[in-house]
């Protein structure tokens, strides 16, 4: 015999809620008493440490006396070291306004309204600017500006170009290894397919070690590569394979019918898969795309291994050969985590929210 | 078959020789510049070297070696500390993931904001980051040595987690973890746990809806409801996508070379350093992960092929 359940709660005051979300039975109460002091306990000490004791002038003395907690001064002295890197003092605003640049390019890609052939029009105009900015000449051209090479590069508009850039390379590469690797002929299937699974099989770092330390030997003698340009090809590559692979999954989602239907009216390969499979496949698997992007946003933190200065790599260029200010290490690295955290989490967002958006133009 | 450009198996075989032409091109011209610049550079080549004296010290392995060992016997030590790693990194992740999926279906409200907030803290922080403050806690704010914090026979300070034997004629560490170790072990667990909780959750939410009210109107706890009905079913659903959260955490232990633990990444790193080979240890390494993920991809098929519904 089953037990008679209580009847549901129907009130809806803020108790009741309190009581039926916290309280139900026993055991769920048992399990909110425990989780509320731990959280309590958790919550106050680092309540305490971060914000009640904390230190936030930028004031080596103040941060090391006794019962100080988090010495927030670090960011406040080392902030442009950070966000950076090496880039020479008195030239910052370009790579500041050169970043913003990068960021508007970015958000107006986010938009639905604004995917239309002339975005990529725009991105190959907005690189060009970006570079030439960074840089002080493009192809040779001076602008006018202090020449900065690149290995002073750093901090945040180096993660934001290397993510950007191998995103947008990315795509287009990923796509067209989806379709191959989808072809009816057998050579470009295996030739996708040995691609796809070789760089899936590896882990980035031994790509990247590959593009710092190999590609020099691969090329022609007297033709030299940018390192930055180097870890961007390594970065694009496997990020490309991951990518496909989601695109494949879409490629699959679409109905045979479609293209049968397509073949019907006479539709070449190329206009079948342009016109009608990849719209379809292509805002199926959006979110899985997005979730690659936050993936390889995070990813460019590894390019402080084969020492590109990005936001991780600026850090430990501000604080490592500082002795007054390497003890509060840890305050700089909680910086950095909530940067990387409001821009992966925001993308997150974004995808639900196209994700809806999509759902809304094609209800089922 | 005639071969013209106007019918589609012409056209297709066109493409094929000219996709492997490119290809091979390539490969050629990639191969001939390399030989030639490792000439030009007086770089030698060949995995010879494997056999010589590797000449540095490895901190810790699952056997001791020393620098008058050869660089096969130094590959061997971190590949060993690879798998030591990959594999406690993959059974905790696993059951912290799962416990953190499940969580996500409590009726406890605060035990399914607390299970979300943690993935989604985890999941967006750079898992390189998250390895270098854990290092940073274990190895620069612990206690010092001498003056550990102790709990029972057990030892926490920047050494490392010891197991102290106090018995009187065997004084003396049982086993230690050095703070490397930990710091790996638990960066690559709780970032993989978010992961995997996600997978847990997609998993558990795909059971079709008729089973959990079934096993509700059969007496079934919550909990019992879990364990014999959804979560056996959800299995099915979940092990693909496992498997990728496995092989991703091995392929993230090479991460370790960030904090310096002497896994295969770090060894090949040394070696490369120390006799120029790149081509070689680069090739070394990238052999020794293809290995791990198609044994490993190999092995989850198995299981899944045994575990997927039996359907004529």
């Amino acid at each position: 015999m089953i037990p008679a359940r209580p009847a549901p709660f129907t009130s809806a005051t803020w108790l009741s809620a309190v009581r039926q979300h916290l309280f139900a039975d026993w055991n769920t109460g048992l399990a909110s008493v425990v989780l509320l002091l731990l959280l309590g306990y958790a919550g106050t000490h680092l309540l305490d440490w971060g914000m009640l004791r904390a230190q936030w002038m930028p004031d080596v003395a103040a941060c090391r006396a006794d019962g100080v907690g988090a010495c927030w001064g670090v960011v406040a002295e080392k902030y442009r070291v950070i966000l950076l890197g090496r880039y020479p003092l008195e030239e910052q605003w370009r790579p500041v306004v050169a970043s913003s640049l990068l960021l508007a390019l970015l958000l107006v890609s986010c938009l639905r309204s604004f995917w239309r052939p002339w975005l990529a029009v725009l991105w190959l105009l907005g690189l060009p600017i970006y570079f030439g900015l960074m840089k002080g000449h493009l192809w040779g051209l001076s602008l006018g500006l202090t020449a900065v090479d690149t290995d002073r590069w750093g901090g945040l508009p180096l993660t934001l170009l290397l993510s950007s850039v191998s995103i947008a390379l990315a795509l287009p590469l990923a796509v067209l290894v989806a379709l191959g690797r989808r072809s009816e002929l057998p050579a470009i299937r295996a030739l996708c397919s040995v691609y796809v699974e070789l760089v899936r099989g590896v882990p980035l770092i031994s790509v990247l070690f590959m593009a710092s330390f190999m590609l020099p030997l691969f090329l022609p003698q007297g033709l030299t590569i940018d390192v930055l340009l180097r870890v961007l090809v390594g970065i694009t590559l496997f990020a490309a394979a991951y990518m496909a692979e989601v695109v494949r999954g879409g490629l699959q989602a679409v109905p045979r019918g479609q293209v049968e239907a397509a073949a019907s009216l006479g539709l070449s390969w190329w206009q079948t898969q342009r016109h009608v499979v990849l719209p379809q496949a292509l805002t199926a698997v959006l979110p899985g795309l997005v979730n690659n992007f936050i993936a390889i946003f995070k990813d460019t933190s590894l390019v402080t291994i084969v020492s590109l200065y990005e936001l991780t790599g600026a850090l430990g260029l501000a604080l490592n050969s500082d002795a007054d200010w390497r003890p509060f290490k840890l305050e700089g690295y909680v910086f950095i985590a909530l940067i990387y955290f409001l821009f992966c989490f925001s993308i997150s967002r974004y995808s639900l929210w196209v994700e809806r958006q999509l759902a809304l133009g094609n209800p089922s | 078959m005639r071969l013209s450009w106007r019918s589609a198996s012409g056209r297709g075989l066109l493409y094929q020789a000219a996709a492997l032409l490119v290809v091979m091109v390539l490969g050629w011209f990639l191969a001939s510049n390399t030989a030639y610049n490792m000439a030009q550079r007086g770089i030698q080549s060949g995995f010879d070297f494997l056999w010589g004296p590797a000449g540095f010290e490895i901190g810790e392995g699952l056997f001791n070696f020393d620098s008058t060992q050869s660089y096969a016997l130094a590959f061997l030590t971190g590949l060993g500390n690879t798998v030591r790693v990959a594999v406690t990194g993959i059974v905790m992740a696993t059951l912290l993931g799962t416990l953190l999926g499940v969580g996500r279906f409590s009726r406890n409200l605060l035990v399914r904001v607390l299970c979300s907030a943690y993935v989604e803290v985890f999941r967006n922080i750079p898992l390189l980051l998250q390895l270098l403050m854990w290092y940073l806690m274990l190895a620069e704010l612990l206690p010092a040595v001498d003056t550990p914090m102790t709990l029972g026979p057990l030892e926490l300070s920047k050494g490392g987690l010891m197991w102290i034997s106090r018995s009187a004629h065997e004084e003396g560490a049982l086993w230690a973890l050095s703070p490397e170790f930990m710091a790996l072990t638990l960066g690559l667990t709780l970032y993989t746990a978010a992961f995997i909780a996600e997978v847990v959750r997609a998993g558990v939410a795909a059971v079709p809806r008729g089973q959990k009210e079934a096993s509700a109107a059969l007496g079934l706890s919550r909990l019992q409801a879990m364990r014999h009905v959804l979560l056996p079913q959800a299995l099915r659903i979940i092990i693909p996508p496992m498997t990728n959260q496995y092989l991703n955490l091995t392929k993230n232990s090479s991460l370790a070379v960030a904090i310096g633990y002497p896994d295969v990444v770090s060894i090949a790193n040394t070696a490369l350093n120390q006799t120029g080979r790149a081509v070689e240890c680069i090739a070394l390494v990238m052999a020794v992960y293809l290995c791990t993920s198609l044994l490993t991809a190999l092995l989850m098929n198995a299981y899944n092929r045994r575990v997927a519904l039996q359907e004529r």
